[in-house]
Formats: C-alpha cells, sequence, structure tokens
C-alpha cells in the first residue's frame, strides 16, 4: 500500500467497501527501498528519493549517531554509564524519526532511542542522566517535544495517542511520532495505543523498528504474523514495510505518513526491517542466542555504508567531507566524556522533590530524617579530616539524629 | 476550545452559580455529577471519558447530561481498554488537558494497573516536576451492594502504596461535591474512590454555598479550604476513636450511636482523604480518647488500616489505654452476595473490638478509671 498524503477521509473498511479497501491498508509485499546495499538507487512510483543534500545532512547524523553509540559503549565500560542500549545498525531508523518532524510535533522515545533522542536537539549530557544514574530523565519533555525515554514496554504508545488526541481536541498542529520495538507489539498497550489512535482518528504515526530480538527471542517467536506492518489492517489504519538500513527510503516513507496524519488522514504504522548488531545492552550475552555468522550477514547492510556509497557516487561527498564529518562527531563525543567524567553528585535530600506538588506531612518527617542522617554523616567526615579537632562535628549533629521521632 | 497548556494554578473566570437555592435533598451521585458538571463549566481543559460515560451516562449516572451539555469533545466513550483510557490520559494531561477517566468498577481497573503505578504516579517525579499529570481516576468501589465478583473489591491499599498518587474517599454527599472539584483542581494525579453502597444515599445539603466556596477557591487559584489530606470528626467523643474512610463511615457512626445507648461515648474520624494521610486529627483524637479502633473493609492484611493502627501506635503510645484494634475485611476474595453481610465490618463486630479495649485496667492512662468518666465497663 502506499501511504497517501492527499486529503482522501481513510476508507471506511466493511463488508459493503469489499476488498480494494482493505487492500489499501496493507503494507507493501517487501519493505520499501530506494538505496540498496551497494549505494545504487531504486525507483519507486509510490515513494520519491529524497534530495541530495538531505541525504546528506542525514548521512552527518548518522555518523553522529554511530560515533554516539560508540562512545556510550565505551563511557559503559569505564563505569561512567551504569548501563546503554546501543542502537548500533539501527542508526537510520534513529536519524529518520527526528528529521521527519517538525519543531511543533512530538517524538515519543524508548530506551534505545537516545541516538533519536539527540538528533532530535536534546543535549546528550541530559539524554544520558537515565543511563548514568542520575535520575530518571534529564530533559525537559517541553523543551524539544520529547516524551522522557520508556522503559516499560508499550506504554507510552498510549501517551503519545493521549497527546495527539488532545492537540486535535485544541486545533493544534501536532504529529506525534511514538517508537517500539518488535518485542512491544505483543504488549496488550500496543494493541490498545493503535485501536485508540485508529477510533479516535488522531494524528500517530506508530513506528516499529524491527531488530529481530526482544532481548534473546527473535521475532518468530514473537509474532507469525505476515509482518508486524500487517497488524495495522486490523486497526483500520494504513501499514507500510520499509528497509531500516536504508535513511532514504525511511525518510520517505515516515515523512508520507506524518504529512498524511497532519493532513488529518489519521494514524498509520510503518515497520522498519533492521538488525540490533550489538547486544541487548552490556549486561547481555548475544552470543547464547544468536550466530557470529548472523550478525556478519548484516555487516555490508550497514546503514552508514550505502549512504556513504550513493553520495559518493552522486559527487555530494568526498574524503574531506568525510574528515569534517568524522570531525564533527568526534566533538559530540569529546562532549559525551568530557561531561561524563565529571562527578555530579546528585543531592539526596532531591529525593523528596515532585513527589507530589505540595509535601505531604509524611514525605517532610522523612526528609528530616535524612537531613539528620546526612549531617551525621557529614560531621562524622569533618571529625576524620586531617587537622580536625574532632569535637564540634560530633556534637552539632548530636540533637539532630533522632528529631524526626 | 482553546485550553492552555499551563497547568499550574491559575485564576480563571468562573460564571456565576445560577440560582441560590439553599439546602436541598441530593443523593451522592447527583453531588458528584454536579461536581463534574461545574468543574467542565468552569474549565475548558477538563474532559471526562471512560467505558459508556457518553449517552449513557456510566453505568452508575454519574457522568449523566454531560455530553449533552457540553458536547462530545469533552465527554466521550472509548473503546473498552482501561489501560488505554489511563494512558490516554497521561498524553492528554501531558498536552494541557485535566482529564477525568471511569473505571467502571473497582476490579476491573486493574488492566489499567500498570500505566497507573509506572506513569500516573511517577511522571512528575521521572521529569523533575517539569510534566505535572492533573488527571482524576474516579472508580467505583468497595461492596455493600450485593455485586457479583469483581464488582466490590476494596482496592484502596494498592493505591495508597503507589507514592505519588493521591488517594481520596468521600463518606458524604457533601464532601463527595467538594472532595471531587478539589480533585479535578489539583496538579497531581488523584485515585477517587466512590463507595458505590453511598450512591443512592441522601442528605440535605446547601449545594449553592459548596458551590460559591468551590468557585471562590478557583476564582483565587487556591484550593478549597477543607478539601483533599484534612480529616473530618464526624462524630465527638471522649471514650475511643473510630477512624474509618469511605464506605466504613457510616458503619463506625451507626456503631457510635449504639454505643451511646450503652453508655460509651465513641469520636469517628472521617479520613477522607487516605493519602495525604492527616496523622494530626486522628493523633489529636487518640491523645486524647486513649483508645482505637480502625474500621474499613479491605482484607486486613498488610491493608490501609493496618499502616493507620501502626502509626497510631508509634506516635500515640504513651496516650494509649489498650493496644489499636483494626475491624476489617477477611483475608478472603469478596464473597458472593449471600455471603457478603459476614464479611463487611458490621456495628457489632465494631462493638466487640471496642470492648476488647481493656477498661477494665484501673492504671491504664486512658481508662475509664483513670478518666473518671463514669461508664460503665462491661
Amino acid at each position: 500500500m502506499t501511504i497517501s498524503t492527499g486529503r482522501t477521509p481513510q476508507a471506511a473498511v466493511g463488508a459493503e467497501s469489499g476488498s480494494g479497501a482493505v487492500s489499501a491498508l496493507l503494507p507493501s509485499d517487501v519493505p520499501v527501498r530506494l538505496i540498496d546495499a551497494d549505494g545504487a538507487a531504486h525507483r519507486d512510483s509510490r515513494y520519491p528519493l529524497p534530495a541530495g543534500d538531505l541525504l546528506l545532512e542525514a548521512y552527518a547524523r548518522l555518523v553522529a549517531g554511530r560515533r554516539i553509540n560508540d562512545q556510550a559503549n565505551a563511557l559503559v565500560r569505564q563505569g561512567r554509564l551504569a548501563v546503554y542500549p546501543s542502537s548500533h545498525g539501527q542508526e537510520a531508523c534513529q536519524v529518520a524519526a527526528a528529521a521527519v518532524l517538525e519543531t511543533r510535533d512530538w517524538l515519543f522515545p524508548t530506551y534505545r532511542d537516545s541516538v533519536a533522542v539527540i538528533s532530535r536537539g536534546v543535549d546528550p549530557l541530559q539524554v544520558l542522566t537515565l543511563l548514568r544514574g542520575n535520575w530518571h530523565s534529564g530533559y525537559d519533555p517541553y523543551e524539544h517535544r520529547v516524551a522522557p525515554q520508556a522503559t516499560p514496554l508499550a506504554t507510552q504508545l498510549l501517551h503519545a495517542v493521549g497527546v495527539a488526541h488532545a492537540a486535535k481536541l485544541k486545533g493544534e498542529d501536532t504529529v506525534v511520532l511514538a517508537l517500539c520495538g518488535d518485542g512491544a507489539t505483543s504488549e496488550g498497550d500496543f494493541h490498545e495505543a493503535l485501536n485508540f489512535a485508529a477510533v479516535f482518528h488522531v494524528p500517530v504515526v506508530f513506528f516499529i523498528q524491527n531488530n529481530e530480538y526482544a532481548i534473546s527471542v527473535p521475532l518468530k517467536n514473537q509474532s507469525v504474523a505476515p509482518s508486524l506492518a500487517h497488524k495495522a489492517v486490523g486497526y483500520g489504519m494504513p501499514g507500510e514495510r520499509v528497509d531500516g538500513n536504508d535513511v532514504a527510503a525511511l525518510l520517505s516513507v515516515l515523512g508520507a505518513a506524518v504529512q498524511r496524519a497532519r493532513e488529518g488522514g489519521g494514524p498509520a504504522l510503518v515497520e522498519a526491517h533492521t538488525y540490533r548488531m550489538q547486544a541487548h545492552t552490556n549486561a547481555d550475552d548475544a552470543t547464547r542466542y544468536r550466530s557470529a555468522e548472523e550478525v556478519q550477514d548484516w555487516v555490508p547492510r550497514d546503514p552508514l555504508v550505502r549512504t556513504r556509497s550513493y553520495l559518493r557516487g552522486l559527487g555530494l561527498l568526498d574524503d574531506a567531507r568525510e574528515e569534517e564529518l568524522a570531525q564533527a562527531a568526534e566533538e559530540i563525543a569529546a562532549a559525551m566524556r568530557n561531561g561524563l567524567n565529571t562527578d555530579v553528585d546528585p543531592d539526596p535530600m532531591a529525593l523528596f522533590e515532585h513527589v507530589y506538588t505540595a509535601r505531604t506531612t509524611q514525605l517532610r518527617e522523612q526528609a528530616e530524617l535524612l537531613r539528620g542522617e546526612l549531617e551525621r554523616d557529614a560531621a562524622e567526615r569533618d571529625a576524620l579530616a586531617p587537622g580536625a579537632t574532632g569535637a564540634t562535628g560530633a556534637t552539632g549533629n548530636s540533637g539532630t539524629a533522632g528529631a524526626s521521632r | 476550545m482553546a485550553p492552555s497548556t499551563d497547568t499550574r494554578p491559575q485564576a480563571r473566570e468562573v460564571p456565576e452559580a445560577a440560582t441560590d437555592s439553599g439546602p436541598e435533598t441530593l443523593t451522592f451521585a447527583k453531588a458528584l455529577n454536579a461536581a463534574l458538571a461545574d468543574e467542565m463549566a468552569a474549565d475548558p481543559t477538563v474532559v471526562v471519558f471512560g467505558e459508556d460515560v457518553g449517552p449513557l451516562g456510566g453505568v452508575f449516572r454519574i457522568t449523566d447530561g454531560l455530553t449533552a451539555r457540553f458536547g462530545a469533545d469533552r465527554c466521550f466513550d472509548t473503546p473498552l481498554a482501561e489501560s488505554g483510557i489511563m494512558g490516554m490520559a497521561v498524553g492528554m494531561a501531558m498536552n494541557g488537558l485535566r482529564p477525568v477517566v471511569e473505571m467502571q468498577f473497582d476490579a476491573f481497573a486493574y488492566p489499567a494497573f500498570e500505566q497507573v503505578v509506572s506513569h500516573v504516579a511517577k511522571m512528575s517525579n521521572r521529569t523533575r516536576g517539569k510534566v505535572k499529570l492533573p488527571l482524576v481516576i474516579r472508580i467505583p468501589y468497595a461492596g455493600g451492594i450485593g455485586g457479583v465478583e469483581h464488582h466490590c473489591d476494596s482496592s484502596e491499599a494498592y493505591y495508597a502504596h503507589t507514592p505519588g498518587l493521591t488517594v481520596v474517599a468521600p463518606a458524604t454527599v457533601a464532601d463527595a461535591y467538594t472532595l471531587l472539584r478539589d480533585a479535578v483542581r489539583l496538579n497531581d494525579p488523584v485515585v477517587f474512590l466512590e463507595p458505590k453502597k453511598l450512591y443512592w444515599s441522601k442528605e440535605t445539603v446547601d449545594l449553592a454555598a459548596l458551590r460559591r466556596a468551590a468557585d471562590e477557591a478557583l476564582r483565587t487559584g487556591g484550593r478549597i479550604s477543607g478539601g483533599i489530606g484534612t480529616a473530618a470528626v464526624a462524630r465527638p467523643g471522649t471514650d475511643a476513636t473510630l477512624v474509618a474512610y469511605g464506605p466504613s463511615v457510616s458503619t463506625a457512626l451507626a456503631a457510635a450511636a449504639a454505643a451511646e445507648a450503652e453508655g460509651r461515648s465513641l469520636e469517628v474520624i472521617d479520613l477522607r482523604s487516605i493519602v495525604p494521610y492527616d496523622d494530626a486529627t486522628v493523633d489529636a483524637s487518640v491523645r486524647r480518647t486513649g483508645r482505637a479502633v480502625v474500621v474499613a473493609e479491605a482484607p486486613g492484611f498488610a491493608s490501609v488500616a493496618s499502616e493507620i493502627a501502626a502509626r497510631i501506635s508509634e506516635r500515640c503510645f504513651h496516650s494509649l489505654a489498650a493496644p489499636v484494634l483494626r475491624v476489617t475485611g477477611f483475608d478472603i476474595p469478596y464473597p458472593a452476595p449471600k455471603l457478603e453481610h459476614w464479611f463487611l465490618p458490621g456495628v457489632d463486630r465494631i462493638l466487640d473490638a471496642v470492648d476488647e479495649l481493656q477498661w477494665d485496667e484501673p492504671d491504664a492512662p486512658g481508662s475509664t478509671a483513670a478518666a473518671g468518666t463514669g461508664t460503665d465497663p462491661r
């Protein structure tokens, strides 16, 4: 099927409308591909190939995204990040998800979508607050219209529907792009989100990055649907499949879905076929459930390689330009290193903030308990410090330790 | 409608109340309905949705007439999926609306539990207060109506145990109105537990006066005086304190009336909100009476009643003449209609517990002998 950008109302799918209306919702037989693994362009009458300058811009973000993934992995090994779910190999999906949105639109990412969030303009250090272990989310969701990265699966898809529904009621020109993985399509909230979006006809594009694995479980144990995009027809919305390592096809297919939603066409489901090149996180051992040969099969399909080949063929990319892009990516990585190598101790008293707008009496008591402990600890440190007389800290503290009782 | 995305409290234009009709006889259900209608009239960002809440007006008619009056954009039916309702409410609240959602019955709210616990309760904390979720989850709740399985659960402990949720359970017609309006106005998510057995109870209340008080708070951008977070002394007394909330308040009041006939003066505290919990009002009462019984329908093990008993024991220990007792539901699944009478805390079971409060100990700080009230210990 083609995600129409026209204003035609969504076809009513019923017995009387015949099989034509149903087939209009069905995805393509094979994933849409505009640039193949060798960097050769393929025409598709439904989806135009993005212009060279747009692809060059996307390539710059791909290079940056790859560097961000590699740098974050290194920071995990150095103990500077608690964990990092890498999107290595999925950078085309990450870059395209951010690129197809306007400033006024919303992005709903998962824990694996740090590169998409950074590509949307959020400071990498703010993004990594979660994975660094300082707080659950480090950025203001309203500043770039990016929801907090969701750790529970598929729950954020419903939030996306709600944001879109509110936008529709308020008459705002806002499209919401909601990300999830192949495993999340098994969750109940995936079903409820797609159904609600279709029934309320709200401007949401659901974007599945099918990377073949939900931690260790391969897609064949997750779903036996013809494709995940085929699920769309059951909700009465169009589905489409796209090569998830082809940034040109992603920009074109996702762009069409976003434009259709913006023009009142309602929600759509896009499935990108890609591959998680690395383990689920650093805590995972991918060799226990997949072969090295399988991973090697995906190496030639790398999203950076084919985009580079295509742009070099067009004459838009040369060694000098490549060097500039690598340098720009290196600057981002250096900022990540510098930021994360600086210890920032979160304030323990912040534990009690933002639980309620007005702190309850119980939380006030508990905050006083912790304050007493902190003061006692500080006094003990002072007493042990070289040159300390010892007495002052301990005496000053003794009255506060049990204050909350 | 053009609601602001700013969810902070602010002064708003409020239409003048139509007429001041003075005291009138009103059902608990009608008071809730009036509260929703008044909030929707006062604030265009308030939207109501759930299962059957549109043209039908909800299975208990709490949303009766709202779609007709405010339109299908403001009060609408959703597909039959509680997690979907809750998750969509989160997103709508993120984008500047004040959703009020109905879970059709207590046990039917469980499919939404992940959304409530992992997102509704945590969003403000997760985002350091950047994203507030001013939404209300209305739940027809608890038993006593002869309902079949899955229609009678007292589920308050699940919510009260979850930091970030405000948990409210009104017990009077006036509180049904005032607390619901306060809940809609609060910038934190509220689980609003509506005791089903009270829906058809009637009281004479001055709705116009309640409305003026709520509207005045709205005009000034403040909270309603005596709103969420404050317990009420439902009946003053001197010999022992009964602590109750929601559906158990009327039972506790009946027990206090019966005790009076026997010469014992029981104070009844109506918590009104479980979270925030009003330690001060409860503690003041128990320190005065020296004895306490906590009454609640939910199974007692690991319950709200247990928490209240523990708090009283910790904080009022030196004023207590007897251990704090609990009168609760048994630790069993909610029973079939013909057996619920044996499950629910009743007047006799409460009075039996009161009798157990060591009235014969002459040296106990709150004992009748020490207090010299002259009450005849049985």
